[in-house]
Parts: structure tokens; C-alpha cells; sequence
């Protein structure tokens, strides 16, 4: 129970103290390597809340995929971070008015939220109970026949996001050389070589 | 619930472990290791001449585009974890609604492949 506090204490820490450096960190690219520190902590804290799959989602996806896409983005931008630090103290009252605002706002929410006591009758069908089954299993019992048509939407956002990344991105760009190999191979033998039949002692 | 965290306590030991070496080594050559720094050791090479400007470049918008495109096939893969090991449990259906799944998919692969954006110029 003490490792089970300590563990809690030293990711929750750490992930806060990378989540302050993500955004003063003076070099965005060390922005981004704190944020994969603080989603490997947020992972430590899923598994101590017993969710391992989300906690290893937590690493595959994140770390392994979305802090990559961000730092493409980060080397992408080609922007002189130092000099667009340069009003930030200009900024500020009006960045903390902001802040405060929304701090007002998720206060209010948060004061009136409670759950809805029929909560436990909408829901399609009770996850088993932990102690019994892995939590990977319980997933997979209810995600693919209970909840199908929101695992067939999951579907369709995925293909959305493929079009649109696609679509925004993909630029065909003219005047590039490149192998066609079906062409090479389907070339005429007479436009390519010319047997010549030369004279002994002439030369051509 | 405790049994499930004592099946990751040696994960965490080894977190521990992998913290203290890495923080004595890196401590350790602090400590220890000669620091003499001067103005010519401290400052930028590069060729011989002062470096032109910031190391930082433009990438081509096409190495953002492989990312995306691995995140969704990463969060594509991630749906069939669970439904491999529970397909015993949710039938015919449940393998159908995944066949589905992979069919819209499929539809998003083969877009991409007629587009050409896996290829490279």
C-alpha cells in the first residue's frame, strides 16, 4: 500500500513537473520530449488505477505515434521561437485574463456536475467485474456487439482522418524524375538499340 | 487490484533501478570529469568558418503525411488487441462487426494507394 502511495506520488509529480516544462521549455523540441514524459507518467497512473489497456495505448499511441507527428510538426514549422517569445510579457494581462476565465468557467462546470442517477440503466450492457477478468477482456466483450455502431463510427473517423490527410497534404509535383519500370520494359527493341553492320577496316 | 499491481512491481523496480544508474552515471562524469572550459573550446565549429544560421530546417510535408497515415493504421491495429483475445467470447457477430471495421478501412487504403501517397518521388 506505501509503494502503491509512492508510485502515485512520483508519477502524479512528475507528470505535472513535465506538463510546467512543456510550456517553458525555451526549445520546442524539448517541449515535446517533456510531453512524452508526461504521457508516460499519465500511463503509470492509468495502470495504478487498474485500466492496463489504456495505459499501454497510452504508450503505443502517444508516445509512439502522436509525440512524433507533433515534433514533425515542431521541425515542419520553421519559426523563430525566440522571436516570437519576444511580446510575451506584453501579452500577459490579457493571456491571464483569459486564463482566468476559463478557470472560472471549469469551476462552474465542475461545481454543478453530478451524475445522472439513471446513469446505471442507460448504459447497454455492465462491464464485468474486475476482479474476474482482465480488463482487455472486459473491453473486448462489449466494444465489437454492444456498442458496435460506435466501434463502426471509430471506423469512419479513422477513414475521415485518412482522406483528409490526404487530401491536405498530397501534392503531385511536376518535372520529377522517377523509374518507371513498366515503360523501360515495354519500350520497341527498334527504339532503343541499332544493330549496324560495319565494314571489316572501316569503322563507322 | 492489488494482484494486477503486483504483477507490475518489478516494472517498477526496474523504473527505479534505470532512474538511480542513469542519474549516478550522468552525476558521476559531472563530478568527476575535468572541466576546463576556454573561449575557443566554447565556441561553434563548423568547417572552420562561424555557422551560417540555425540548424533548424524545413521538412517536406510528406514525412507528416506517413505519420498520420501510421497513426491510423497504429489506432487500427489497437481495436484488434481486444477483440483477438475475446473472440472466442462474442461469436460470429463480433468477428463480422471487425470484418466490417476493417472493410471501411480498406476502403481509406485503397485511396490512398491509387493516390500515390505511399509512394515516394
Amino acid at each position: 500500500m506505501i509503494i502503491q502511495a509512492f508510485a502515485f506520488y512520483l508519477f502524479a509529480l512528475t507528470a505535472i513537473a513535465a506538463g510546467v516544462m512543456v510550456i517553458s521549455a525555451r526549445n520546442p523540441v524539448h517541449s515535446v520530449l517533456f510531453l512524452i514524459l508526461a504521457f508516460f507518467n499519465a500511463a503509470g497512473l492509468f495502470i495504478l488505477l487498474g485500466a492496463e489497456f489504456i495505459a499501454m495505448i497510452l504508450v503505443i499511441v502517444y508516445v509512439g505515434a502522436v509525440a512524433v507527428l507533433f515534433l514533425f510538426v515542431v521541425m515542419m514549422l520553421d519559426i523563430n521561437f525566440a522571436e516570437l517569445r519576444e511580446g510575451f510579457l506584453q501579452y500577459l494581462p490579457i493571456g491571464a485574463l483569459v486564463g482566468i476565465i476559463l478557470v472560472a468557467e471549469l469551476m462552474l462546470i465542475f461545481g454543478s456536475w453530478v451524475i445522472n442517477p439513471e446513469a446505471a440503466q442507460i448504459i447497454a450492457a455492465p462491464s464485468a467485474a474486475p476482479a474476474e477478468i482482465t480488463n482487455t477482456h472486459a473491453l473486448g466483450r462489449l466494444i465489437y456487439t454492444e456498442y458496435i455502431y460506435l466501434f463502426q463510427a471509430a471506423g469512419l473517423v479513422l477513414l475521415v482522418a485518412m482522406i483528409g490527410a490526404i487530401v491536405l497534404t498530397l501534392r503531385k509535383r511536376p518535372n520529377v524524375r522517377r523509374q518507371r519500370i513498366s515503360e523501360q520494359i515495354s519500350r520497341p527493341v527498334e527504339d532503343v538499340i541499332e544493330i549496324k553492320d560495319v565494314p571489316t577496316g572501316s569503322g563507322i | 487490484m492489488d494482484q494486477l499491481l503486483l504483477e507490475y512491481l518489478p516494472i517498477l523496480i526496474f523504473l527505479g533501478l534505470a532512474i538511480g544508474l542513469s542519474a549516478v552515471m550522468i552525476g558521476a562524469s559531472f563530478v568527476v570529469g575535468p572541466n576546463r572550459p576556454d573561449v575557443e573550446k566554447n565556441s561553434p565549429y563548423e568547417c572552420g568558418f562561424e555557422p551560417f544560421d540555425d540548424a533548424r530546417m524545413k521538412f517536406d510535408v510528406r514525412f507528416y503525411l506517413v505519420a498520420i497515415l501510421f497513426i491510423i493504421f497504429d489506432l487500427e491495429v489497437a481495436f484488434l488487441f481486444p477483440w483477438a483475445i475475446t473472440l472466442g467470447d462474442i461469436g460470429v457477430f463480433g468477428f463480422w462487426s471487425m470484418v466490417v471495421f476493417l472493410a471501411i478501412l480498406t476502403v481509406g487504403f485503397v485511396y490512398e494507394w491509387r493516390k500515390g501517397a505511399l509512394e515516394w518521388e
